[in-house]
Protein backbone atom coordinates (compact mmCIF):
# COMPACT_ATOMS: atom_id res chain seq x y z
CA UNK A 1 0.00 0.00 0.00
CA UNK A 2 1.21 3.46 -0.87
CA UNK A 3 1.62 5.91 1.98
CA UNK A 4 -0.66 8.87 1.81
CA UNK A 5 -0.33 12.20 3.53
CA UNK A 6 -4.02 12.34 4.06
CA UNK A 7 -6.73 9.82 3.52
CA UNK A 8 -10.40 10.52 3.80
CA UNK A 9 -12.13 7.25 4.41
CA UNK A 10 -15.88 6.85 3.88
CA UNK A 11 -16.80 10.15 5.42
CA UNK A 12 -20.51 10.71 5.86
CA UNK A 13 -21.95 13.91 7.25
CA UNK A 14 -25.62 14.23 8.07
CA UNK A 15 -27.48 17.31 9.24
CA UNK A 16 -30.68 15.78 10.56
CA UNK A 17 -32.12 13.95 7.57
CA UNK A 18 -30.01 15.88 5.07
CA UNK A 19 -27.01 13.93 3.90
CA UNK A 20 -24.37 16.46 2.90
CA UNK A 21 -21.60 13.93 2.32
CA UNK A 22 -22.19 10.27 1.75
CA UNK A 23 -19.29 7.81 1.98
CA UNK A 24 -16.72 10.08 0.42
CA UNK A 25 -13.21 8.67 0.19
CA UNK A 26 -10.08 10.05 -1.38
CA UNK A 27 -6.37 10.17 -0.72
CA UNK A 28 -3.74 12.85 -1.05
CA UNK A 29 -0.06 12.15 -1.54
CA UNK A 30 2.68 14.44 -0.33
CA UNK A 31 3.47 17.19 -2.84
CA UNK A 32 0.25 16.81 -4.77
CA UNK A 33 -2.36 19.35 -5.74
CA UNK A 34 -5.74 17.70 -5.48
CA UNK A 35 -8.81 19.69 -6.29
CA UNK A 36 -12.32 19.17 -5.20
CA UNK A 37 -14.97 20.31 -7.65
CA UNK A 38 -18.70 20.00 -7.98
CA UNK A 39 -21.77 22.17 -8.50
CA UNK A 40 -23.19 24.35 -5.74
CA UNK A 41 -24.45 22.31 -2.84
CA UNK A 42 -22.35 19.29 -3.76
CA UNK A 43 -20.95 19.20 -0.23
CA UNK A 44 -17.44 20.47 -0.87
CA UNK A 45 -17.28 22.92 1.98
CA UNK A 46 -18.95 20.44 4.32
CA UNK A 47 -16.28 17.91 3.47
CA UNK A 48 -13.68 20.58 4.16
CA UNK A 49 -15.20 21.28 7.53
CA UNK A 50 -15.24 17.58 8.35
CA UNK A 51 -11.59 17.17 7.45
CA UNK A 52 -10.37 20.25 9.30
CA UNK A 53 -12.32 19.55 12.47
CA UNK A 54 -15.00 22.24 12.23
CA UNK A 55 -17.59 19.45 11.95
CA UNK A 56 -17.45 16.01 13.44
CA UNK A 57 -18.42 13.61 10.67
CA UNK A 58 -21.38 11.30 11.35
CA UNK A 59 -19.25 8.36 10.28
CA UNK A 60 -15.99 7.67 8.52
CA UNK A 61 -12.40 8.49 9.27
CA UNK A 62 -9.83 11.11 8.37
CA UNK A 63 -6.17 10.18 8.68
CA UNK A 64 -3.49 12.85 8.41
CA UNK A 65 0.19 11.93 8.54
CA UNK A 66 -0.67 8.67 10.22
CA UNK A 67 -2.80 10.25 12.93
CA UNK A 68 -6.55 9.84 13.19
CA UNK A 69 -7.90 13.38 13.15
CA UNK A 70 -11.60 12.57 12.87
CA UNK A 71 -13.51 15.01 15.04
CA UNK A 72 -10.34 16.49 16.53
CA UNK A 73 -10.56 20.22 17.30
CA UNK A 74 -9.43 22.55 14.48
CA UNK A 75 -6.66 24.13 16.52
CA UNK A 76 -5.13 20.74 17.23
CA UNK A 77 -5.33 19.81 13.56
CA UNK A 78 -3.61 23.07 12.70
CA UNK A 79 -0.84 22.19 15.13
CA UNK A 80 -0.39 18.89 13.30
CA UNK A 81 0.22 20.86 10.12
CA UNK A 82 -3.10 20.86 8.31
CA UNK A 83 -4.58 24.33 7.86
CA UNK A 84 -7.33 25.85 5.78
CA UNK A 85 -8.66 29.09 4.43
CA UNK A 86 -12.30 30.05 4.36
CA UNK A 87 -14.63 30.64 1.46
CA UNK A 88 -15.59 33.96 2.99
CA UNK A 89 -12.36 35.65 3.97
CA UNK A 90 -11.87 36.16 7.68
CA UNK A 91 -9.13 38.74 8.15
CA UNK A 92 -8.51 39.90 11.70
CA UNK A 93 -9.80 43.34 10.85
CA UNK A 94 -8.43 45.51 13.60
CA UNK A 95 -4.93 44.14 13.08
CA UNK A 96 -2.37 45.08 10.47
CA UNK A 97 -1.21 42.71 7.77
CA UNK A 98 1.91 41.94 9.75
CA UNK A 99 0.00 41.32 12.96
CA UNK A 100 -2.39 39.00 11.16
CA UNK A 101 0.49 36.90 9.92
CA UNK A 102 2.23 37.03 13.30
CA UNK A 103 -0.90 35.59 14.90
CA UNK A 104 -0.47 32.59 12.65
CA UNK A 105 3.23 32.35 13.44
CA UNK A 106 2.62 32.13 17.18
CA UNK A 107 1.56 28.52 16.73
CA UNK A 108 5.20 27.44 16.58
CA UNK A 109 6.76 29.97 18.92
CA UNK A 110 6.03 31.93 22.07
CA UNK A 111 8.54 34.65 21.29
CA UNK A 112 7.41 37.95 19.86
CA UNK A 113 10.61 38.51 17.88
CA UNK A 114 10.51 35.01 16.45
CA UNK A 115 6.93 35.49 15.28
CA UNK A 116 7.95 38.79 13.72
CA UNK A 117 10.74 37.06 11.85
CA UNK A 118 8.44 34.37 10.49
CA UNK A 119 5.91 37.01 9.45
CA UNK A 120 8.60 38.97 7.60
CA UNK A 121 9.68 35.86 5.73
CA UNK A 122 6.14 34.97 4.75
CA UNK A 123 5.41 38.52 3.60
CA UNK A 124 8.52 38.46 1.42
CA UNK A 125 7.49 35.14 -0.04
CA UNK A 126 4.04 36.15 -1.06
CA UNK A 127 4.49 39.80 -1.87
CA UNK A 128 2.75 41.50 0.99
CA UNK A 129 5.81 43.22 2.40
CA UNK A 130 4.83 46.65 1.10
CA UNK A 131 1.45 46.40 2.79
CA UNK A 132 2.77 45.16 6.10
CA UNK A 133 1.43 48.08 8.13
CA UNK A 134 -1.94 48.34 6.41
CA UNK A 135 -4.98 47.49 8.46
CA UNK A 136 -6.26 44.23 7.05
CA UNK A 137 -9.77 45.66 6.73
CA UNK A 138 -8.45 48.21 4.22
CA UNK A 139 -7.11 45.60 1.79
CA UNK A 140 -8.69 44.70 -1.54
CA UNK A 141 -10.43 41.37 -1.76
CA UNK A 142 -7.49 39.92 -3.66
CA UNK A 143 -5.06 41.02 -0.99
CA UNK A 144 -7.36 39.72 1.73
CA UNK A 145 -7.30 36.28 0.11
CA UNK A 146 -3.55 36.54 -0.19
CA UNK A 147 -3.40 37.48 3.47
CA UNK A 148 -5.44 34.39 4.40
CA UNK A 149 -2.88 32.25 2.63
CA UNK A 150 -0.04 34.17 4.26
CA UNK A 151 -1.54 33.72 7.71
CA UNK A 152 -1.79 29.96 7.35
CA UNK A 153 1.65 29.77 5.74
CA UNK A 154 2.97 31.35 8.92
CA UNK A 155 1.71 28.31 10.83
CA UNK A 156 4.25 26.34 8.79
CA UNK A 157 1.76 23.74 7.61
CA UNK A 158 2.44 20.51 5.78
CA UNK A 159 -0.79 20.70 3.85
CA UNK A 160 -2.98 23.63 2.91
CA UNK A 161 -6.66 23.41 2.10
CA UNK A 162 -7.99 26.33 0.11
CA UNK A 163 -11.72 26.94 0.06
CA UNK A 164 -12.47 28.93 -3.10
CA UNK A 165 -9.40 31.07 -2.86
CA UNK A 166 -10.09 32.55 -6.28
CA UNK A 167 -13.78 33.35 -6.09
CA UNK A 168 -14.48 37.01 -6.70
CA UNK A 169 -11.10 37.76 -8.23
CA UNK A 170 -10.46 39.14 -11.72
CA UNK A 171 -8.42 37.34 -14.34
CA UNK A 172 -5.09 38.88 -13.42
CA UNK A 173 -5.61 38.22 -9.76
CA UNK A 174 -6.59 34.61 -10.46
CA UNK A 175 -3.38 34.15 -12.42
CA UNK A 176 -1.43 35.51 -9.48
CA UNK A 177 -3.06 33.09 -7.05
CA UNK A 178 -2.41 30.22 -9.48
CA UNK A 179 1.20 31.22 -9.72
CA UNK A 180 1.45 31.41 -5.97
CA UNK A 181 -0.02 27.93 -5.55
CA UNK A 182 2.32 26.45 -8.14
CA UNK A 183 5.34 28.14 -6.58
CA UNK A 184 4.48 26.90 -3.12
CA UNK A 185 3.81 23.45 -4.54
CA UNK A 186 7.24 23.38 -6.12
CA UNK A 187 8.67 24.19 -2.72
CA UNK A 188 7.00 21.03 -1.47
CA UNK A 189 3.61 22.17 -0.20
CA UNK A 190 0.66 19.83 -0.58
CA UNK A 191 -2.68 21.36 -1.55
CA UNK A 192 -6.31 20.41 -1.50
CA UNK A 193 -8.33 23.03 -3.32
CA UNK A 194 -12.04 23.62 -3.60
CA UNK A 195 -12.76 25.75 -6.62
CA UNK A 196 -15.42 26.74 -9.08
CA UNK A 197 -13.22 28.34 -11.67
CA UNK A 198 -12.32 25.47 -13.95
CA UNK A 199 -9.83 27.22 -16.17
CA UNK A 200 -7.87 28.12 -13.08
CA UNK A 201 -7.88 24.79 -11.44
CA UNK A 202 -7.54 22.30 -14.26
CA UNK A 203 -4.03 23.34 -15.37
CA UNK A 204 -2.53 23.15 -11.88
CA UNK A 205 -4.21 20.08 -10.42
CA UNK A 206 -2.61 16.66 -10.33
CA UNK A 207 -5.90 14.99 -9.65
CA UNK A 208 -9.49 16.09 -9.48
CA UNK A 209 -12.21 14.73 -7.21
CA UNK A 210 -15.73 15.46 -8.38
CA UNK A 211 -18.59 15.62 -5.91
CA UNK A 212 -22.25 15.76 -6.78
CA UNK A 213 -25.08 15.83 -4.25
CA UNK A 214 -22.71 14.67 -1.53
CA UNK A 215 -21.41 11.66 -3.43
CA UNK A 216 -18.03 11.30 -5.09
CA UNK A 217 -18.77 10.61 -8.73
CA UNK A 218 -15.27 10.65 -10.15
CA UNK A 219 -11.60 10.91 -9.30
CA UNK A 220 -9.20 11.28 -12.18
CA UNK A 221 -6.58 13.43 -13.87
CA UNK A 222 -7.93 16.79 -15.13
CA UNK A 223 -7.95 15.84 -18.83
CA UNK A 224 -10.28 12.92 -18.24
CA UNK A 225 -12.54 14.82 -15.89
CA UNK A 226 -13.53 17.49 -18.39
CA UNK A 227 -14.61 14.88 -20.91
CA UNK A 228 -16.48 12.70 -18.47
CA UNK A 229 -20.20 12.25 -19.09
CA UNK A 230 -21.12 12.10 -15.43
CA UNK A 231 -19.33 15.35 -14.75
CA UNK A 232 -20.96 17.15 -17.65
CA UNK A 233 -24.31 15.85 -16.48
CA UNK A 234 -23.67 17.08 -12.96
CA UNK A 235 -22.63 20.53 -14.08
CA UNK A 236 -24.83 21.20 -17.06
CA UNK A 237 -27.85 19.03 -16.34
CA UNK A 238 -29.52 16.00 -17.91
CA UNK A 239 -30.98 17.98 -20.80
CA UNK A 240 -27.77 19.37 -22.13
CA UNK A 241 -26.15 16.02 -21.67
CA UNK A 242 -28.84 14.33 -23.79
CA UNK A 243 -28.50 16.98 -26.48
CA UNK A 244 -24.81 16.46 -26.50
CA UNK A 245 -25.23 12.73 -26.94
CA UNK A 246 -27.47 13.07 -30.01
CA UNK A 247 -25.19 15.34 -31.97
CA UNK B 1 0.63 53.73 11.37
CA UNK B 2 4.22 53.04 12.25
CA UNK B 3 3.94 52.64 15.98
CA UNK B 4 0.71 53.45 17.74
CA UNK B 5 0.90 55.59 20.86
CA UNK B 6 -0.50 52.74 22.91
CA UNK B 7 2.68 50.77 22.44
CA UNK B 8 4.98 53.49 23.55
CA UNK B 9 6.63 52.53 26.84
CA UNK B 10 7.99 56.00 27.48
CA UNK B 11 4.58 57.55 27.06
CA UNK B 12 3.05 55.10 29.54
CA UNK B 13 5.85 55.89 31.99
CA UNK B 14 5.23 59.61 31.74
CA UNK B 15 1.50 59.19 32.28
CA UNK B 16 2.11 57.00 35.32
CA UNK B 17 4.59 59.48 36.79
CA UNK B 18 2.12 62.34 36.43
CA UNK B 19 -0.56 60.29 38.17
CA UNK B 20 1.86 59.42 40.96
CA UNK B 21 3.02 62.99 41.43
CA UNK B 22 -0.40 64.69 41.54
CA UNK B 23 -1.50 63.79 45.10
CA UNK B 24 2.03 64.39 46.41
CA UNK B 25 2.03 67.91 45.04
CA UNK B 26 -1.56 68.77 45.93
CA UNK B 27 -1.76 68.43 49.71
CA UNK B 28 -5.48 68.20 50.08
CA UNK B 29 -7.06 65.17 51.69
CA UNK B 30 -10.20 65.42 49.64
CA UNK B 31 -8.21 65.54 46.43
CA UNK B 32 -6.11 62.60 47.58
CA UNK B 33 -9.24 60.58 48.29
CA UNK B 34 -10.45 61.28 44.77
CA UNK B 35 -7.06 60.27 43.39
CA UNK B 36 -7.23 56.99 45.32
CA UNK B 37 -10.64 56.23 43.86
CA UNK B 38 -9.52 57.30 40.41
CA UNK B 39 -6.51 55.00 40.44
CA UNK B 40 -8.59 52.20 41.96
CA UNK B 41 -11.20 52.39 39.21
CA UNK B 42 -8.57 52.76 36.53
CA UNK B 43 -6.98 49.55 37.81
CA UNK B 44 -10.35 47.79 37.74
CA UNK B 45 -10.88 49.06 34.21
CA UNK B 46 -7.48 47.74 33.11
CA UNK B 47 -8.31 44.34 34.56
CA UNK B 48 -11.72 44.23 32.91
CA UNK B 49 -10.21 45.39 29.65
CA UNK B 50 -8.19 42.18 29.39
CA UNK B 51 -11.23 39.94 29.17
CA UNK B 52 -13.56 42.34 27.38
CA UNK B 53 -11.39 44.80 25.48
CA UNK B 54 -8.83 42.29 24.29
CA UNK B 55 -10.70 38.98 24.24
CA UNK B 56 -14.09 40.46 23.40
CA UNK B 57 -16.00 38.58 26.10
CA UNK B 58 -18.23 41.15 27.75
CA UNK B 59 -18.38 40.68 31.50
CA UNK B 60 -21.06 42.44 33.51
CA UNK B 61 -20.15 40.60 36.67
CA UNK B 62 -16.73 41.78 37.66
CA UNK B 63 -18.03 42.96 41.02
CA UNK B 64 -18.06 39.26 41.91
CA UNK B 65 -14.26 39.12 41.79
CA UNK B 66 -13.90 42.49 43.47
CA UNK B 67 -16.08 41.32 46.34
CA UNK B 68 -14.28 38.01 46.66
CA UNK B 69 -11.01 39.89 47.01
CA UNK B 70 -12.47 42.27 49.56
CA UNK B 71 -14.07 39.54 51.65
CA UNK B 72 -11.14 37.14 51.57
CA UNK B 73 -8.56 39.54 52.94
CA UNK B 74 -11.06 40.96 55.43
CA UNK B 75 -12.18 37.61 56.79
CA UNK B 76 -8.60 36.39 57.03
CA UNK B 77 -7.59 39.48 58.96
CA UNK B 78 -10.67 39.49 61.17
CA UNK B 79 -10.79 35.79 62.06
CA UNK B 80 -7.20 34.62 61.66
CA UNK B 81 -5.12 37.76 62.00
CA UNK B 82 -3.50 37.18 58.63
CA UNK B 83 -1.96 40.33 57.17
CA UNK B 84 -3.89 41.84 54.25
CA UNK B 85 -0.96 41.40 51.85
CA UNK B 86 -1.27 37.64 52.12
CA UNK B 87 -5.06 37.93 52.23
CA UNK B 88 -4.85 39.88 48.99
CA UNK B 89 -2.92 37.09 47.29
CA UNK B 90 -5.25 34.41 48.61
CA UNK B 91 -8.24 36.49 47.53
CA UNK B 92 -6.75 36.73 44.06
CA UNK B 93 -6.25 33.00 43.92
CA UNK B 94 -9.80 32.27 45.09
CA UNK B 95 -11.10 34.69 42.46
CA UNK B 96 -9.11 32.81 39.81
CA UNK B 97 -10.60 29.51 40.95
CA UNK B 98 -14.12 30.96 40.91
CA UNK B 99 -13.40 32.46 37.48
CA UNK B 100 -12.43 29.06 36.13
CA UNK B 101 -15.45 27.32 37.62
CA UNK B 102 -18.00 29.82 36.36
CA UNK B 103 -16.40 30.80 33.06
CA UNK B 104 -15.68 27.37 31.70
CA UNK B 105 -19.36 26.57 31.21
CA UNK B 106 -20.22 30.21 30.48
CA UNK B 107 -17.76 30.34 27.57
CA UNK B 108 -20.02 27.95 25.71
CA UNK B 109 -22.18 31.04 25.34
CA UNK B 110 -21.17 33.87 23.07
CA UNK B 111 -22.01 37.54 22.69
CA UNK B 112 -25.00 38.83 24.62
CA UNK B 113 -25.71 35.48 26.20
CA UNK B 114 -22.29 35.37 27.80
CA UNK B 115 -22.79 38.90 29.09
CA UNK B 116 -26.10 37.91 30.67
CA UNK B 117 -24.49 34.90 32.32
CA UNK B 118 -21.81 37.09 33.91
CA UNK B 119 -24.52 39.46 35.09
CA UNK B 120 -26.14 36.52 36.87
CA UNK B 121 -22.83 35.47 38.44
CA UNK B 122 -22.42 38.91 40.02
CA UNK B 123 -25.93 38.83 41.44
CA UNK B 124 -25.55 35.26 42.72
CA UNK B 125 -22.43 36.29 44.62
CA UNK B 126 -24.29 39.21 46.19
CA UNK B 127 -27.15 36.99 47.38
CA UNK B 128 -24.73 34.35 48.60
CA UNK B 129 -22.85 36.78 50.82
CA UNK B 130 -26.02 38.45 52.06
CA UNK B 131 -27.20 35.17 53.52
CA UNK B 132 -23.85 33.73 54.57
CA UNK B 133 -23.68 33.93 58.35
CA UNK B 134 -19.99 33.11 58.69
CA UNK B 135 -19.19 36.44 57.05
CA UNK B 136 -21.93 38.24 59.00
CA UNK B 137 -24.35 38.32 56.03
CA UNK B 138 -25.89 41.67 55.26
CA UNK B 139 -24.56 43.22 58.47
CA UNK B 140 -21.11 43.40 57.00
CA UNK B 141 -17.72 43.25 58.64
CA UNK B 142 -15.91 46.00 60.50
CA UNK B 143 -12.19 45.54 60.09
CA UNK B 144 -10.31 45.15 63.38
CA UNK B 145 -7.91 47.93 64.24
CA UNK B 146 -4.31 46.81 63.98
CA UNK B 147 -0.93 48.40 64.44
CA UNK B 148 0.00 51.38 62.37
CA UNK B 149 1.95 50.83 59.18
CA UNK B 150 2.23 49.14 55.83
CA UNK B 151 2.25 45.66 57.33
CA UNK B 152 -1.46 45.79 58.16
CA UNK B 153 -2.26 48.46 55.56
CA UNK B 154 -3.61 50.62 58.35
CA UNK B 155 -2.59 54.17 59.00
CA UNK B 156 -3.75 56.02 62.09
CA UNK B 157 -4.58 58.75 61.92
CA UNK B 158 -5.82 58.41 58.37
CA UNK B 159 -2.90 59.00 56.06
CA UNK B 160 -4.27 59.14 52.56
CA UNK B 161 -0.89 59.30 50.91
CA UNK B 162 0.20 55.91 52.24
CA UNK B 163 -3.00 54.35 50.95
CA UNK B 164 -2.38 56.09 47.70
CA UNK B 165 1.06 54.52 47.32
CA UNK B 166 -0.42 51.07 47.82
CA UNK B 167 -3.25 51.47 45.34
CA UNK B 168 -0.91 53.14 42.90
CA UNK B 169 1.35 50.11 43.13
CA UNK B 170 -1.58 47.83 42.33
CA UNK B 171 -2.55 50.09 39.48
CA UNK B 172 0.96 49.91 38.03
CA UNK B 173 0.78 46.11 38.27
CA UNK B 174 -2.44 46.08 36.25
CA UNK B 175 -1.04 48.49 33.67
CA UNK B 176 2.12 46.43 33.24
CA UNK B 177 0.08 43.24 33.01
CA UNK B 178 -2.19 44.80 30.40
CA UNK B 179 0.86 45.97 28.48
CA UNK B 180 2.52 42.58 28.57
CA UNK B 181 -0.68 40.80 27.59
CA UNK B 182 -1.32 43.25 24.77
CA UNK B 183 2.13 42.86 23.28
CA UNK B 184 2.58 39.12 23.51
CA UNK B 185 1.36 35.93 21.97
CA UNK B 186 -1.57 35.96 24.37
CA UNK B 187 -2.65 39.44 23.30
CA UNK B 188 -2.53 38.49 19.62
CA UNK B 189 -4.51 35.36 20.32
CA UNK B 190 -7.12 37.22 22.35
CA UNK B 191 -7.55 39.80 19.60
CA UNK B 192 -7.89 37.04 17.03
CA UNK B 193 -10.55 35.36 19.17
CA UNK B 194 -12.40 38.65 19.48
CA UNK B 195 -12.29 39.27 15.74
CA UNK B 196 -13.12 35.82 14.51
CA UNK B 197 -13.18 32.63 16.58
CA UNK B 198 -13.28 30.40 13.48
CA UNK B 199 -10.26 32.01 11.89
CA UNK B 200 -8.54 31.84 15.27
CA UNK B 201 -9.15 28.11 15.53
CA UNK B 202 -7.97 27.50 12.00
CA UNK B 203 -4.55 28.89 12.85
CA UNK B 204 -4.17 26.74 15.90
CA UNK B 205 -5.63 28.83 18.71
CA UNK B 206 -7.36 26.95 21.50
CA UNK B 207 -10.17 29.46 21.86
CA UNK B 208 -11.63 28.29 25.17
CA UNK B 209 -8.25 27.98 26.84
CA UNK B 210 -7.15 31.49 25.92
CA UNK B 211 -10.46 33.01 26.93
CA UNK B 212 -10.03 31.25 30.24
CA UNK B 213 -6.49 32.59 30.66
CA UNK B 214 -7.78 36.11 30.03
CA UNK B 215 -10.55 35.65 32.58
CA UNK B 216 -8.14 34.31 35.17
CA UNK B 217 -5.76 37.23 34.82
CA UNK B 218 -8.64 39.68 34.89
CA UNK B 219 -10.24 38.07 37.96
CA UNK B 220 -6.97 38.03 39.89
CA UNK B 221 -6.26 41.70 39.28
CA UNK B 222 -9.82 42.70 40.11
CA UNK B 223 -9.70 40.75 43.37
CA UNK B 224 -6.46 42.30 44.64
CA UNK B 225 -7.90 45.75 44.03
CA UNK B 226 -10.97 44.60 45.95
CA UNK B 227 -8.78 43.61 48.90
CA UNK B 228 -7.23 47.04 48.95
CA UNK B 229 -10.65 48.67 48.88
CA UNK B 230 -11.72 46.76 51.99
CA UNK B 231 -8.56 47.88 53.82
CA UNK B 232 -9.14 51.45 52.76
CA UNK B 233 -12.75 51.81 53.82
CA UNK B 234 -12.30 49.43 56.84
CA UNK B 235 -15.89 48.26 56.64
CA UNK B 236 -17.51 46.08 54.00
CA UNK B 237 -20.92 44.61 53.41
CA UNK B 238 -22.19 42.71 50.35
CA UNK B 239 -24.00 45.72 48.93
CA UNK B 240 -20.78 47.71 48.89
CA UNK B 241 -18.55 45.22 47.16
CA UNK B 242 -20.88 43.10 45.03
CA UNK B 243 -23.32 45.59 43.53
CA UNK B 244 -24.29 45.58 39.90
CA UNK B 245 -23.59 49.31 39.90
CA UNK B 246 -19.90 48.56 40.48
CA UNK B 247 -19.74 46.13 37.57
CA UNK B 248 -21.44 48.73 35.42
CA UNK B 249 -19.11 51.50 36.50
CA UNK B 250 -16.14 49.40 35.46
CA UNK B 251 -17.80 48.81 32.09
CA UNK B 252 -18.69 52.48 31.59
CA UNK B 253 -15.24 53.73 32.50
CA UNK B 254 -13.52 51.44 30.05
CA UNK B 255 -16.01 51.82 27.22
CA UNK B 256 -15.94 55.59 27.35
CA UNK B 257 -12.17 55.68 27.62
CA UNK B 258 -11.49 53.10 24.94
CA UNK B 259 -11.81 49.34 24.77
CA UNK B 260 -8.72 47.23 24.26
CA UNK B 261 -6.43 50.12 25.00
CA UNK B 262 -4.15 50.78 27.96
CA UNK B 263 -5.12 54.45 28.22
CA UNK B 264 -8.82 53.72 27.91
CA UNK B 265 -9.59 52.91 31.55
CA UNK B 266 -7.26 55.68 32.77
CA UNK B 267 -9.04 58.29 30.69
CA UNK B 268 -12.48 56.96 31.56
CA UNK B 269 -11.74 56.91 35.28
CA UNK B 270 -10.16 60.35 35.09
CA UNK B 271 -13.50 61.67 33.91
CA UNK B 272 -16.07 59.64 35.83
CA UNK B 273 -14.50 59.55 39.28
CA UNK B 274 -13.88 63.29 39.76
CA UNK B 275 -17.27 63.91 38.19
CA UNK B 276 -19.09 61.68 40.65
CA UNK B 277 -17.09 62.88 43.65
CA UNK B 278 -17.36 66.58 42.93
CA UNK B 279 -21.07 66.45 42.11
CA UNK B 280 -21.48 64.78 45.49
CA UNK B 281 -19.45 67.50 47.16
CA UNK B 282 -21.29 70.32 45.43
CA UNK B 283 -24.86 69.05 45.42
CA UNK B 284 -24.80 66.61 48.32
CA UNK B 285 -27.77 64.25 48.44
CA UNK B 286 -29.83 66.30 46.01
CA UNK B 287 -27.33 65.71 43.24
CA UNK B 288 -27.45 61.96 43.53
CA UNK B 289 -27.15 60.37 40.10
CA UNK B 290 -26.25 63.64 38.42
CA UNK B 291 -22.81 62.29 37.57
CA UNK B 292 -24.40 59.29 35.89
CA UNK B 293 -26.70 61.54 33.89
CA UNK B 294 -23.71 63.45 32.58
CA UNK B 295 -21.81 60.24 32.07
CA UNK B 296 -24.74 58.64 30.25
CA UNK B 297 -24.82 61.59 27.89
CA UNK B 298 -21.08 61.22 27.35
CA UNK B 299 -21.50 57.53 26.53
CA UNK B 300 -24.14 58.38 23.92
CA UNK B 301 -21.93 61.05 22.39
CA UNK B 302 -18.88 58.83 22.36
CA UNK B 303 -20.67 55.85 20.81
CA UNK B 304 -22.11 58.05 18.08
CA UNK B 305 -19.00 60.00 17.17
CA UNK B 306 -16.09 57.92 18.33
CA UNK B 307 -16.87 54.23 18.85
CA UNK B 308 -13.27 53.59 19.84
CA UNK B 309 -13.71 55.72 22.93
CA UNK B 310 -11.93 58.90 23.87
CA UNK B 311 -8.61 57.22 23.18
CA UNK B 312 -9.73 56.88 19.55
CA UNK B 313 -10.08 60.64 19.45
CA UNK B 314 -6.48 61.12 20.54
CA UNK B 315 -5.23 58.44 18.19
CA UNK B 316 -6.92 60.11 15.25
CA UNK B 317 -5.32 63.38 16.23
CA UNK B 318 -1.96 61.67 16.50
CA UNK B 319 -2.41 60.06 13.09
CA UNK B 320 -3.31 63.38 11.51
CA UNK B 321 -0.12 64.95 12.86
CA UNK B 322 1.89 62.02 11.53
CA UNK B 323 0.19 62.32 8.17
CA UNK B 324 1.04 65.99 8.00
CA UNK B 325 4.64 65.18 8.75
CA UNK B 326 4.59 62.56 6.05
CA UNK B 327 3.20 65.04 3.53
CA UNK B 328 5.88 67.50 4.47
CA UNK B 329 8.49 64.80 4.01
CA UNK B 330 6.91 64.00 0.66
CA UNK B 331 6.55 60.29 1.34
CA UNK B 332 2.86 59.88 1.86
CA UNK B 333 1.01 56.93 0.56
CA UNK B 334 -2.61 56.20 1.29
CA UNK B 335 -2.88 54.30 4.55
CA UNK B 336 -6.47 55.05 5.46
Amino acid sequence: MESYMMSVDNVTMKFGSLVANSNVSFNVKEGEIVSLIGPNGAGKTTLFNCVTGFYKPSSGKVIFNGADITGVRPDKIAKLGLTRTFQIVKPLKSMTVKENIMTGAFIRTNKFSEAEKIAEEVMERINLIEKRDYLSSSLTIADKKRLEIARILATQPKMIMLDEAMAGLNQTEIKEVMKLIVTLNKQGMTFVIVEHIMEAIMPISDRVVVLNAGVKILEDIPQNVVNNDEVIKAYLGEKYHAKNQKS
Amino acid sequence: MEKSITNNKKMIGVVLLIILALPIIVQDNNFRHIMILFVLYAALGEAWNIITGYAGQTSFGHAAFFGIGAYTSTVLLWKFDIIPWIGMLIGGIIAVVVAIIVSYPAFKLTGHYFAIATLAIGEIMLQLFVSWEYVEGATGIMLPIKENGYKYMQFHPMNKLSYYYIVFGLFVITVITAYIVGNSKMGFYLKAIKENPDAAQSIGINVTRYKLYAMMVSAFLTAIVGSFYAQYVTYIDPFMVFPLALSMQIVLITVIGGLGNIYGPILGAAILIPLSQYTRIIFGGTGKGLDLIIFGALVVIVTIFQPNGLVGLFENLFKKIKKKEAINDGKLHDVS
